[in-house]
Order: structure tokens, then C-alpha cells, then sequence
């Protein structure tokens, strides 16, 4: 009982700084001291929102970018883990592979963008490339660092019951590092979003939100830059609500969450 | 009684900052079926270390190890292994956790599950098979641990300070509870641990063993009906000469001897 009061608590006292700065947004309208080319007013946005959500553009928009999103974040995931599990199964390949990956993590994924953009063009195929080359770091290590973190007593179990190395992975390797794993595919989650709207930037997308922000800029349309910003804010919310809720499923036994971690 | 577990001429050393350290030497025993042996002995005296060799869990030593005349080399499903963390893993319930030692037994579906069912009543844990091990006890996970070591009817249930890290009562129950196991399963027990008491309470014989090198240093038949009655004045000549046995073995003037 006493826990649910102070959440509540605590949901209340957070709820304080956006409320007042909706009432500064409102009030500098209300006093008539906005300039329109700078900033655009709640009733505008909110306007401007309405048609774009009744026209189905704004869906169009929001499904563009989630879509090389996903698709990039599944790639770089898929590329991640198995990197990973490959290694951790070959001393070998560890020492021959993970010191180039390792230098690799400390070049921003931006800084390929103009490398990329020559050789392959400023289509699809290089805005999912970014997108999954950014997810791929987070997973990889977090990954590594779960897989190698397993404690060597329950590796043991896996030989006293004669478990296969396949037998191993599954079932003991890859659960315990599950929480491990979790953080990465988290923290990739979130680093995949905001290099979705980089890219959409960078490689100029005809579609996408990033889109939808650059155009408003370029038209000096407010409205349409203060939605944008509006709609990244609330699908990162989501995502994160999405990956909390997976995560608290599959990471029952534990009963604590990795995102609490992170954030 | 035919003789079950033969040990001739066990020695291992580790290699420690070029330093040879004589973890175990000149260790010759014979288990016979049935029997319920401990070894006792100071820290730094192996006998956990003999007891990874019987499990299969180290490759480099000298001598041999034989199981009903047949050399052990690495772990096997006929010897049960209770350590002394249940070492439960912790996304699996209690039905899975047992589960994972039949994962490569040669028995079929229908006979896996009624092993497991019958070892989890075994243990008295039945109304908890869906419980996931956070939810346990340690008392209740070492006696999980205890089922999953059972469940492939090993033919000897090696054990390794099982009851070390439980409370005096709890520990005192699991004593009891095993003692009744041990005599419905008629297996082989080998229990290390290094508290006195408890060797004599269980065991046929208990085994003295010496640090520096590691080494067997009295073996000790305990030749008391059972159920035996912490009380009786020859349960308590023999834990006194089992005590004796130990601290003489700890001395350093031992070792010269």
C-alpha cells in the first residue's frame, strides 16, 4: 500500500515541469509575446495534427520511419547475437575477431555516413545499414559481456549431465546471459530510433518523420516542426513501454528489469 | 558386499607460481555398495577436490578410479552429484530443474516425468514442482538439488558439503531426510563435509584426511545401529575420536610423522 502512495506520489511530483512548461507555452501566446516563425502555438499544433492524422500522411510518416526502424534494428540484432555466440564458443576467433569489433565501437556511426553514402548511394539499403550498424554495437557487447559472465558452476552442470555445446548454448549460455542481453537489445532500441531520424537527415528520405521535421523546417512551418518533434518523443515513450513490458515477461524468474537499469 | 567405487593410487598436484602444491597423494579406498562414507578433513586437505575426481569434473590426476571395475573418465550419469550451492538454475521451476539431469537419459517421455514426479515426492516438495527457485528456501533448494541428483538412480550420490551453508535445524531435518533416501534407494553415498558431528551421525565409515599433501589419515568404521541417538555414549566416544583424529591431523607435527 504504502509503495502505491508514493508512486503516485512521485508520478505527481514528475508531472510538475511539463505542466508548467504547457503553461508557459500557453501563456507567452496568451500575452501575445510569440513570434510565429519561432514557435508555433498548442492550437496550431494541435490544428495541424489533426489534419495530418485525418489525411492518413501523418501514418504514412510514422510507419516509414518505424518500418526502416524495426527492419534495421532486427538486422543489427540478428548480427549482433550471433557474432557473439560465435565467439564465446571459439577462443580463437575471440582473440582474432574482437579487438577490431572493439576499436570499431569508438567510431560514431555518423562518421561513416559520407563513406556509405558514396559507395552505396543515399537509398534504402544505406539508411537500414546505419540503422543496424548502430543496434549491432550495443547487442554485441552486452552480449559478450553476459555470455562471458556466466558462472562457471552452472557451465559445470551442463558437463555433469553431458550436455552437447549445442545443448550448453541453449540452455544454459544464452538464458543466463538473457538479462545481459536484454540490456543491449534495449539500449540498441533506443540508439536505433535516433539514428532512424539521423539517417532520414542524412540520406534524405521522402518519407519518415525525420522527413516530416525537415520539411517543416524548410518551409518555416512550426506546427509541423513542433508535431515532429511531438511524435519522435511519443514513439520513443512507446518503444520503451514495449521493450519493458517484453522484457518483465520473459525475465520473470528475476523479477526486476534491465530498462530500470539503463534509465 | 560387492565393492562399488575403487580408488588406487590417486595423486594430483596443481602447478602455483611454478611451485608444485600436492593436492592429493597416495590415496587408495574401496567403497563398498551401499555404503555411506564421509570424508572429513581441515580446508586444503582435497577432499572436495577427490570428490570432483570421482565426479569426472577433473581430467589431470594419477591412479584410477573404478565404478564397478570400470575406469571413471568424465562425468557420468551414474553417479549423482549434490553440491554444495544447490546450483539451481534460476529461469527453470523445480520440475524443470530436475528435468535438466534426464535431458540426455536414455528413457523416454512418459518415464522422465514419472521419475521426476516420484523424486519430487522423494524429496516432500510435492505442491511446489512449479516453483521457481527465488521462491525457495535453501533448505527446500538443496533438497531440489538432491532430487535432480537422484532422478538418473545413479548407482553412488556424491555429495559435497551439502547441508554447509543451511541453520542448525534445517540442516539437522536434511540429515534425517537423506538417511531415510539413502536407505530407500540403497545407493552408494560418499558425503564430504567438515563438521565431526554430522560424519558420525551418517555415515559406516568416515574417512580422516590430512592437509599438506592431501592425504588419508584414519579411517574410522562407525559401527552404531540405526537410527542412531545423538545422545548415546558411543556416538559420542566416536565423534571424540574422530575430533581427535582431525586436530591431530591439522597439527604440523603431524606431518612429519
Amino acid at each position: 500500500m504504502s509503495r502505491n502512495v508514493s508512486t503516485i506520489r512521485k508520478v505527481r511530483r514528475g508531472l510538475v515541469l511539463p505542466a508548467l512548461v504547457l503553461l508557459g507555452w500557453w501563456g507567452i501566446f496568451a500575452a501575445d509575446l510569440a513570434d510565429p516563425r519561432i514557435v508555433a502555438s498548442i492550437s496550431d499544433v494541435w490544428r495541424y495534427g489533426a489534419q495530418m492524422v485525418g489525411s492518413g500522411e501523418l501514418w504514412g510518416d510514422i510507419g516509414a520511419s518505424l518500418g526502416r526502424n524495426l527492419l534495421g534494428f532486427a538486422i543489427g540484432v540478428a548480427a549482433g547475437l550471433v557474432l557473439a555466440v560465435l565467439l564465446s564458443l571459439s577462443a580463437w576467433a575471440r582473440l582474432a575477431v574482437a579487438p577490431t569489433i572493439d576499436a570499431l565501437k569508438n567510431v560514431s556511426a555518423f562518421a561513416w555516413v559520407p563513406l556509405i553514402a558514396i559507395w552505396f548511394g543515399l537509398g534504402e539499403g544505406s539508411r537500414l545499414f546505419f540503422i543496424a550498424f548502430a543496434t549491432f554495437f550495443p547487442v554485441y557487447f552486452n552480449a559478450m559481456e553476459g555470455i562471458g559472465g556466466v558462472p562457471r558452476d552452472w557451465l559445470e552442470l551442463g558437463r555433469v549431465y553431458g550436455f552437447s555445446r549445442r545443448q550448453a548454448v541453449t540452455r544454459i549460455i544464452l538464458p543466463a546471459a538473457l538479462p545481459s542481453i536484454f540490456t543491449g537489445l534495449y539500449v540498441g532500441l533506443i540508439m536505433s530510433w535516433m539514428v532512424t531520424l539521423g539517417v532520414e537527415y542524412m540520406l534524405t528520405a521522402t518519407r519518415g518523420v525525420g522527413h516530416l521535421l525537415l520539411d517543416g523546417r524548410d518551409n518555416f512551418r512550426m506546427d509541423q516542426v513542433i508535431l515532429g518533434v511531438l511524435v519522435v518523443g511519443l514513439i520513443g515513450f512507446a518503444l520503451h513501454a514495449i521493450a519493458d513490458a517484453v522484457e518483465r515477461r520473459v525475465l520473470k524468474w528475476r523479477g526486476s528489469s534491465a530498462a530500470a537499469q539503463v534509465l | 558386499m560387492a565393492t562399488s567405487l575403487d580408488i588406487r593410487g590417486i595423486a594430483k598436484d596443481y602447478a602455483v607460481d611454478g611451485n608444485v602444491l600436492h593436492v592429493l597423494t597416495g590415496i587408495n579406498l574401496s567403497i563398498e555398495e551401499g555404503e555411506f562414507v564421509s570424508l572429513v578433513g581441515a580446508s586444503g586437505c582435497g577432499k572436495s577436490t577427490l570428490l570432483r575426481l570421482l565426479v569426472g569434473l577433473e581430467k589431470d590426476f594419477r591412479g584410477d578410479i573404478r565404478l564397478d571395475g570400470k575406469c571413471i573418465a568424465g562425468p557420468g550419469l551414474e553417479r549423482g552429484i549434490v553440491f554444495q550451492e544447490a546450483r539451481l538454475l534460476p529461469w527453470l521451476n523445480v520440475e524443470q530443474n530436475i528435468a535438466t539431469a534426464l535431458l540426455n537419459a536414455p528413457i523416454g517421455e512418459a518415464e522422465k516425468r514419472e521419475r521426476i514426479a516420484h523424486h519430487i515426492a522423494l524429496v516432500r516438495l510435492n505442491g511446489f514442482e512449479k516453483a521457481l527457485p527465488r521462491q525457495l528456501s535453501g533448505g527446500m533448494a538443496q533438497r531440489v538439488a538432491i532430487a535432480r541428483a537422484l532422478v538418473n538412480r545413479p548407482r553412488v550420490l556424491l555429495l559435497d558439503e551439502p547441508f554447509g551453508a543451511l541453520d542448525a535445524l534445517t540442516r539437522s531435518h536434511l540429515q534425517d531426510q537423506l538417511l531415510e533416501i539413502w536407505a530407500t534407494e540403497k545407493i552408494t553415498a560418499i558425503f564430504v563435509t567438515h563438521d565431526v558431528e554430522e560424519a558420525v551421525y551418517l555415515s559406516d565409515r568416515v574417512v580422516v584426511m590430512a592437509p599438506r599433501p592431501g592425504r588419508i589419515r584414519r579411517v574410522i568404521d562407525i559401527d552404531l545401529p540405526r537410527p542412531r541417538d545423538r545422545g548415546d555414549p558411543d556416538y559420542a566416544r566416536l565423534r571424540a575420536h574422530v575430533l581427535n583424529e582431525l586436530t591431530s591431523a591439522s597439527e604440523p607435527a603431524a606431518v612429519s610423522a
